[in-house]
């Protein structure tokens, strides 16, 4: 982390860059927030562990429209969120300096929480640094001890790679994460039977509370007005109508980012519910592969997307009625 | 006090459900919330927090008005009927019912909410003590005791039995409905129940939060200050915070057309969201500085002007582990106290 300091310390001295977006250190052991930095002097809050799970690349939208450079730290996964955005022209390509930071997986604070582990003091092990493969957690009610792959975001477990697309400079090593296989899950839900899907969407849907916390932080759900905020659409934004969420808004908005989606997996980890909403982009990006050929959104910023191509191979729309 | 052993609950909760509508912890695909009792559900009284707060038992996130219908060249008014059924909130947290209070000044003042009244006279809360508070839990700040929930009943879970004690005449009427199942306890496993809490409580990071400066009259002094220009930029403006906080309580009027009629309903509005408070001359708040701004104003200024000086908070630190972006209440409090400290 001090490497990564020192740098930026250096772009804002020279004046490559006019500021540094980064995560700012919090007041608890695992909620350092996305934060800008303008000063080598500011940078003393600067920090970046296991905990800076947030995809920096949609704060480039807004960075984008800032006068000078902003250096910009991306994870692996956050740079094919970046050249996406590239793609479709809401980030300035020229405005950024993309410093390509290491990863050894994210937390999901949950995932411990969920291990019984409550009232935390410090943990130990979530800096980039450490080698150690668990965490331990200092809590009011004694020591805990959890695996840091028990602790990691789900998208962690399917990594798409070390390998920044897209950066200025590269610091710090990544670790492979992977231990499980991205379509697995859409698999085992494409083999229920329709009314077997239905509940389990439903059962997890009914949770939502609209907060449309997923579309928010969505580097592909970049328009500039949402079509659920207008007030002339009668299910708007926030109305919770159990029927709405279970059945349309989150497929609408599937169906919206297919083709754009990256993966990147920020809708799930920040669904205060818990809701495993990458399951139908995923199924979308299953399904493009399989229709379409392997395609994987965010790998480049030139090729042409699957879904506003037309080749004589592509597949016919009596697809939706051989598949069933 | 009374009190019944852990694994005649089922029995309780079937009483209850027996005269009374019954709200209580519910796991739900790995989540719990407040839901109705049903044999089948997995109550899940051994959380700490659900992840809404239970406020939606009187105040629900979405709830119908009145819907207008065609008759002939006649339009029909049909008014949603008022809450008309007792029914019981069972494992609210002391933070919880002291949100209940926020909510009460505003909804029970004049012009009183109708909607709302009728939920809370036919409603009963029987809260639970917080066994184990936990570091995002900051409610002592805002004068809670996490060991004395202030609620109809304050109930107690001490090892393999709750301890039950009714406060108000509410509580006094279901303790008789119920009496069957309870026994007669003294105190002492109580009050070593709240000592213990008391104790967890002091080694809490939050709990000596200060609110210096913060009241009714720091208007212009915190509206002005350029911090807020900094404080917002993390914020992604979605409506997390205002949607599991028990005190917040801004809601929107919509009309649904049913297609053939109109149905006019209210949801829950997010200070955050882009149309919040929105009007025929456009939008009074057009950043999100503005918004963000908004949310912490009203809680820790402008309520407290308008309520003797009560802040609309009460530390239940739903926010502080849910927002996307890691912002939060406490943080806002901080940034503010540190400038202070450094000027």
């Amino acid at each position: 982390m001090q490497e990564l300091i020192n740098r930026a310390k250096e772009l804002l001295e020279n004046g490559t860059v006019a500021r540094v977006l980064g995560w700012k250190a919090g007041d608890l052991p695992y909620n350092p927030e996305p934060a800008y930095f303008e000063s080598a002097e500011s940078l003393k809050d600067f920090v970046y562990n296991g905990f800076c799970g947030a995809n920096l690349s949609k704060y480039m939208i807004e960075a984008s429209k800032l006068e000078g450079k902003t250096l910009v730290c991306l994870k692996p996964c956050d740079t094919y969120s970046f050249n996406q955005l590239i793609k479709e022209h809401r980030v300035d390509r020229e405005k950024a300096y993309i410093i390509g930071v290491g990863c050894k997986g994210k937390l999901d604070i949950e995932k411990i929480r969920n291990q019984g582990v409550k009232g935390i003091e410090s943990i130990q092990g979530a800096e980039i640094t450490d080698a150690a493969d668990e965490l331990k957690i200092q809590t009011i009610y004694g020591e805990k001890t959890v695996a840091y792959a028990d602790a990691m975001l789900e998208r962690c477990h399917v990594c798409k790679g070390k390998e920044h697309k897209i950066f200025d400079e590269e610091i710090g090593e990544s670790k492979e994460t992977k231990d499980g296989e991205r379509f697995d899950e859409v698999s085992r839900i494409e083999k229920m039977s329709p009314a077997e899907k239905f509940a389990f969407f439903q059962k997890e849907l009914s949770k939502c509370i609209r907060c449309n916390a997923c579309r928010n932080v969505c580097p592909a759900c970049s328009c500039r007005k949402c079509v659920f905020d207008s007030n002339k659409f009668d299910s708007s934004q926030k109305a919770n109508v159990d029927s709405f969420e279970e059945k349309m808004f989150h497929i609408i908005r599937a169906f919206h980012v297919a083709g754009r989606c990256t993966d990147c997996g920020e809708c799930s980890r920040v669904c205060p519910q818990g809701i495993p909403l990458h399951l139908f982009n995923r199924k979308f990006i299953k399904d493009i592969d399989e229709l379409y050929g392997e395609y994987q959104a965010g790998d480049d910023t030139d090729s042409k997307a699957p879904l506003t191509n037309y080749t004589f191979e592509d597949a016919e729309p009596s697809i939706v009625g051989k598949r069933g | 006090m009374y009190k019944i052993a852990k694994e005649n609950l089922s029995a309780l909760f079937r009483l209850i459900a027996e005269s009374s509508e019954l709200y209580l912890p519910v796991k739900t695909a790995g989540q719990v919330n407040f839901a109705a009792w049903s044999e089948e559900a997995e109550v899940a009284l051994d959380i700490l927090k659900s992840v809404k707060s239970p406020k939606d038992a009187f105040f629900p996130q979405s709830e119908g008005l009145y819907t207008v219908k065609r008759e002939g060249k006649k339009m029909k008014v049909e008014p949603e009927e008022l809450k008309n059924k007792d029914f019981v909130v069972f494992g609210m947290k002391a933070c919880d019912v002291k949100g209940l209070e926020v909510l009460d000044n505003v909804f029970l003042a004049d012009p009183i909410d109708t909607f709302y009244a009728a939920r809370r006279e036919h409603g009963t809360v029987v809260a639970l003590a917080c066994h184990e508070p936990e570091e995002s839990c900051f409610c002592k700040v805002f004068g809670v005791d996490a060991a004395n929930p202030a609620a109809d009943v304050a109930a107690w879970m001490i090892g393999e039995d709750l301890y039950w004690n009714a406060l108000t005449e509410k509580g006094e009427a279901l303790t008789e409905k119920v009496k069957a199942l309870l026994t007669d306890a003294d105190e002492t496993a109580v009050e070593a129940e709240k000592e213990a809490i008391h104790n967890i409580v002091e080694k809490l990071p939050y709990m000596n939060l200060s609110l210096e400066g913060w009241n009714g009259d720091a208007l212009s002094e915190k509206f002005d200050d350029k911090l807020w220009e900094e404080l917002y930029k993390p914020c992604l403006a979605c409506g997390t915070c205002t949607f599991v906080c028990p005190t917040c309580q801004c809601y929107d009027i919509k009309d649904y057309d049913t297609g053939n009629s109109v149905s006019r309903y209210r949801c829950w509005d997010s200070c955050m969201y882009s149309d919040f408070t929105m009007m025929a001359h456009g939008n009074n708040r057009t950043s999100q500085m503005q918004r963000f701004r908004q949310r912490f104003m009203h809680k820790l200024v402008y309520y407290p002007a308008n309520n003797d000086g009560m802040y609309s908070c009460v530390g239940c630190g739903r926010c502080v582990e849910k927002c996307p972006a890691s912002l939060n209440i406490v943080k806002v409090i901080k940034a503010f106290q540190k400038q202070g400290g450094e000027k």
